[in-house]
């Protein structure tokens, strides 16, 4: 193993992978280690959505500056990480969720995003197999710029391009010391040897927390175990994703044909383990045969667990910590650290390298847990 | 020998060549090869196909694989009808 490089990346996940090829392409000498393989954390149990219908204004413009990136990423990338574009259907079932989503829609039009209230009636345009009055919808929002894209396919493709652009990818290395001197990061420990470092990134996901007590800070993250299941593929019916905040659940058709989507176990609590359970297969297959009757006659494949990485307020911790300079901290994404990793990566690596920092970075600095008031987002699902 | 007419995975409809190609391109660890190809995501998951994959792997990169680190098929084993599970929740 190399003795010193310039940034340590800790975390072969989306973004570990995405900022490891924004950095290289600003010319700098950056290292990323991964203790299993790329792709092998929350980046593996991927929903794949992309959704810039947020609550929160920090949210909704990370998603919104994300989605421009998305667009032209398969071709900056050299690789197809299968992007489309079907749009983010939520479904709205009462009077108080319509109260919210008139709020939600008139913030995210203030930033630019196209994005409409349907009437009950305009419901099964976008998604014919909806059965509305069932699920007792009085309407929905829907943006046609929200969608997809393929979570394995965007790791590998931004760290190919990283590698090419002289990055330093070693899987199934774990780190397992910080050190730190005078408040400063001198370098890191792995199971493989040290290299010394002046920037280290906590992009360890759900393990951030674990990441960040080598040094001695408490992230206030905490992981959630969440359940997700795919069908058989069958015949494209509907291009969106749709997602319902009241019961939970999101799911979508994919390009290959088969439906992905996820809900919570009512009662389920924070904790670490995985073994997937039928409570939840039964309570998704309820759900969504409910949502789309003439799903019932179509086959469950496969159902597998992964984690949110969750922090008080629902939104992502960004930047440097206080107290310990050249400590980065890119964790606590909720379940949606995918769709805005563009954006996130990019803002971090302006830091990084000119040292400029940004209105975003400032709002979600580990600093705003200390005794403030908290702007929670309430647009979560799954 | 033709390559491009070897099913490996038959649910994904994977060929020998794609696979060899996947690891040429430098997809050498089990799982980052599955998931760029879909390997093992079929109605099997992966029961026919796995082994096969496996052997391709340590032949081309004369690596031994341990089998411990196949994966493992996912409930449920057999793929069910959403309508039958539905049934299921009191
Ligand atoms: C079921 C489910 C569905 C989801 N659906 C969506 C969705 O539709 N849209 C969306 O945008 N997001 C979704 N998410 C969230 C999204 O997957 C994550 O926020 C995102 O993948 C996080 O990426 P990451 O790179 O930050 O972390 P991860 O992918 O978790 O990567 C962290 C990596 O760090 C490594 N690591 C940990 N400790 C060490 C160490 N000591 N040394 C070296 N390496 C270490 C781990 O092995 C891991 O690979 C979903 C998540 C789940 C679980
Ligand atoms: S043959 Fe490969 S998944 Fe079935």
């Amino acid at each position: 193993m190399i003795k010193k490089t310039d940034v340590v990346i800790i975390g072969g996940g989306v973004n570990g992978c995405s900022l490891a090829y924004n950095l290289a392409k600003r010319g700098i000498d950056v290292t990323l280690f991964e203790k299993k393989y790329l792709s092998s954390g929350a980046t593996g149990a991927c929903g794949a959505g992309i959704r810039q219908q947020w609550s929160t204004k920090e949210n909704a413009l990370l998603a919104i500056e994300s989605v421009k990136i998305f667009e032209k990423l398969s071709r900056e990338l050299d690789e197809d990480i299968e992007f489309r574009q079907g749009g983010y259907l939520i479904m709205v079932h009462d009077e108080e969720e319509m109260k919210q989503a008139e709020k939600n829609v008139s913030m995210q039009r203030s930033l630019g995003l196209k994005v409409d209230i349907l009437e009950p009636d305009e419901i099964n345009d976008i998604v014919p197999i909806l059965d509305v009055k069932g699920i007792n919808a009085v309407g929905a929002t829907f943006c046609p710029s929200d969608g997809h894209a393929n979570p394995f396919k965007t790791t590998f493709a931004y760290a190919n391009a990283a590698r090419k652009l002289g990055a330093k990818l070693y899987t199934h290395t774990t780190v397992n010391k910080i050190r730190v001197k005078d408040g400063t990061v001198v370098g890191v420990s792995t199971d493989k040897g040290f290299i010394k470092t002046s920037v280290v990134v906590n992009a360890a996901g759900v393990w951030s927390r674990d990441i960040a007590r080598l040094t001695g800070v408490k992230l206030p993250n905490v992981p959630f175990r969440k359940e997700i299941m795919a069908t058989e593929r069958f015949k494209l019916l509907f291009e969106a994703m749709v997602i319902s905040f009241k019961d939970g659940i999101y799911f979508s058709q994919q390009r290959e044909g088969q439906i992905v989507g996820g809900i919570p176990i009512p009662g389920e609590k924070s904790g670490y383990k995985t073994m997937p359970t039928f409570a939840f297969l039964q309570h998704m297959a309820k759900t969504l045969t409910r949502y789309a009757p003439v799903l019932k006659h179509v086959n469950m494949l496969r159902h597998w667990t992964g984690f949110y990485d969750v922090t008080p307020d629902a939104r992502p911790i960004l930047g440097e910590t206080p107290g310990i300079k050249g400590f980065i901290q890119c964790n606590g994404f909720s379940g949606h650290g995918f769709m805005i990793s563009p954006m996130v990566t990019k803002i971090l690596t302006e830091y990084i390298v000119d040292g400029r920092t940004s209105d975003i970075l400032e709002k979600l600095s580990l600093n705003r847990f200390k005794g403030k008031k908290i702007d929670r987002e309430m647009s979560v699902v799954g | 020998m033709v390559k491009k007419k070897i099913i490996v995975c038959r649910c994904e409809d994977l060929t020998l060549e794609d696979v060899e190609k996947a690891i040429d391109e430098g997809y050498i660890d089990l799982e980052e090869l599955r998931k760029k190809l879909r390997i093992g995501m079929g109605p099997c998951q992966g029961r026919v196909c796995l082994p096969i994959v496996m052997k391709i792997l340590e032949r081309k990169t004369g690596k031994k694989i341990p089998k411990e680190s196949l994966p493992k098929a996912r409930p449920p084993i057999i793929p069910v009808p959403l309508g039958t599970l539905a049934s299921e929740e009191k």
